[in-house]
């Protein structure tokens, strides 16, 4: 974990109620894909935790969702504007695992730390689907991205606007090929996706849950869970635990 | 050059700065981030007899200028605390360590004080009466003066170890406990706990909180933490920690003068991970600013001249 004073390079909306910022700092201490920051914000004790969406030298990027006062007040932060910021928070996908061909399988705001995965297979030569699940057409964002990257994207939106009507298990299933066409998921998103998720893959894979966290670096038990192996803190051993750990 | 060591029942620590309870860990999970011996000492996570998952979760809310917790006293009981956490703690922290000790029975405390009584780690053991006796009626021990000057007796027995009550301030007259916790034997009181507090989801109509109800504590509740320390250090002779959203060497200055002998640093330290070390540098300074060449020279000063009614 470092704590650094980052810079705010891009505030931009993306949906309705997504929105992507790009912020400059000493980014040195994020390792993998899955982890996550957590920004002070002023007036508000607690700092908000966002997951990595991508990194590209000393730039950060983060993609948060309006949820309540805090993110709707980082939606009026401007160019320029200084944030305090703690780095390298959390445990993130081990990439190792993934065999040739990995489906990364995210839920609206879920979606952005398998931005960072799906670049870091794409390099390591994989052959990489993205599974991406939105309520409507209007919350959709960075299939294009997805794509520019390599991947096979396949789009599932509840109202059947885009893509396949659905959730992205139902998506999941259209999946072809040997076997049950991946060799191993990675996933974020809301826990009842995640739980479905986890019921109707056919392979082992990692997901990364969400939590009202204290302080995201592990001392104040405030996102506890259990496991096979024991109590994890979601900030700290998480939030990317293995389908084998958990007791669903 | 400003001479920040205190006594604490007895033992000198180099400043009168502790992490409370439940805010720094068993220390060595802190330690990866700073060298944790620049302070007096820290209060480890509150540890019971057995191993506890505590409540459901979400445990934490944010409210303005704090938050609430009920984490539930989540511990691997005090077994492995002694065979793991200490030993961890032993390879980072060279001073003496303040345990802090739960329990739901009288029993239940005379346990856990009795087993570390014999770690020559643990300096002190403040004892929490925060929790709900399960053998009177689920009534915190710290509400009522018989109960917790029942817990100080039995404690006492079992240890030569000071013991240091803490008391929640969720009574009518915590002066009353504070004054039936000395009189049973207590070697100094620390104080507050947390605040009851609830917070609900608009949106949902829920509580935030799976537990309902859970401690507030930060910023938020400084003033009323400074008042009861005021009150009880006026009303004991042993020493007092005072401790409830103390954010800053001011704040640890004005715990002082209102009574107390050392002050505990709690929820800032959970968004400032560093707050405690930076509270621990700024110390020396803000005496200077104020003119204050030894801490022992403050305490209690705001209690001098005048009468409390």
């Amino acid at each position: 974990m470092k704590q650094t004073i980052f810079t705010i390079q891009e505030n931009k909306q993306l949906t309705t109620t997504t929105w992507r910022m790009k912020l400059s700092g000493d980014t040195s201490d994020i390792k993998s894909a899955g982890q996550f920051v957590n920004i002070k914000l002023d007036g508000y004790f607690l700092r908000r935790p966002i997951s990595v969406c991508d990194l590209e030298g000393d730039i950060l990027t983060i993609i948060y969702k309006v949820l309540g006062q805090g993110t709707e007040e980082m939606t009026q932060f401007s160019i320029g504007k200084k944030l305090d910021v703690l780095t390298g928070l959390g445990n993130g996908y081990d990439l190792s695992l993934s065999g040739e061909r990995p489906v990364l399988i995210g839920g609206g705001v879920g979606i952005p730390p398998l931005y960072l995965a799906a670049k870091k297979l794409i390099a390591d030569g994989k052959k990489v689907t993205a599974v991406l699940g939105y309520n409507a057409s209007d919350e959709i964002y960075y299939v294009d991205e997805f794509k520019d990257l390599g991947c096979e994207v396949i789009v599932a939106t509840l109202d059947g606007s885009v893509g396949k009507k659905g959730f992205v298990t139902d998506a999941l299933k259209e999946l072809k090929g040997e076997d049950c066409g991946y060799t191993y998921f990675y996933t974020c998103g809301p826990e009842p996706m995640l739980k479905a998720v986890y019921n109707v893959t056919k392979t082992s894979g990692q997901l990364s849950f969400e939590e009202r966290m204290g302080c995201g670096f592990g001392v104040c038990m405030g996102c506890s869970c259990k496991t096979v192996s024991g109590y994890k803190r979601i900030c700290k051993e998480g939030p990317v635990l293995k389908k084998e750990e958990l007791l669903w | 050059m400003a001479d920040t060591k205190v006594r604490l029942c007895g033992i000198e620590i180099d400043n009168p700065i502790i992490p409370a309870s439940g805010t720094f860990g068993y220390g060595y999970e802190m330690a990866e981030y700073y060298d944790i011996n620049c302070l007096g000492t820290f209060s480890f996570k509150g540890t019971t007899k057995d191993p506890r998952f505590g409540n459901e979760t979400p445990r934490i809310a944010e409210c303005p200028a704090g938050m609430l917790n009920s984490v539930g006293l989540q511990n691997p009981g005090v077994d492995k605390v002694v065979s793991e956490e200490l030993p961890k703690l032993a390879t980072v922290f060279d001073k003496k360590v303040m345990a802090n000790v739960s329990g739901f029975s009288i029993d239940e405390y005379v346990h856990v004080c009795e087993r570390l009584d014999k770690v020559d780690q643990v300096g002190w053991l403040e004892v929490n009466i925060s929790c709900p006796n399960v053998h009177g009626g689920g009534m915190s021990f710290g509400t009522n003066p018989r109960q917790a000057s029942s817990v100080v007796t039995e404690v006492k027995k079992v240890t030569t170890k000071p013991v240091i009550i803490k008391l929640t301030p969720n009574v009518t007259d915590i002066t009353s406990i504070a004054l039936a916790c000395e009189e049973a034997g207590a070697d100094g009181i620390s104080l507050i706990n947390t605040l009851l507090g609830m917070r609900i989801d608009i949106k949902t109509g829920k509580p935030v909180l799976a537990n309902i109800m859970g401690g507030l504590s930060g910023p938020a509740i400084f003033p009323v933490a400074l008042r009861m320390v005021y009150q009880v250090a006026k009303a004991v002779n042993v020493p007092v920690i005072g401790m409830g959203g103390v954010s800053s060497a001011e704040d640890v200055i004005e715990m002082m003068m209102a009574g107390a002998t050392a002050v505990g640093v709690g929820a800032v330290n959970l968004v400032n991970p560093f707050a405690s070390r930076d509270i621990v540098n700024n110390l020396p300074l803000v005496m200077e600013k104020y003119g204050i060449e030894n801490l022992n020279s403050i305490i209690g000063m705001s209690q001098e001249g005048i009468q409390y009614g």
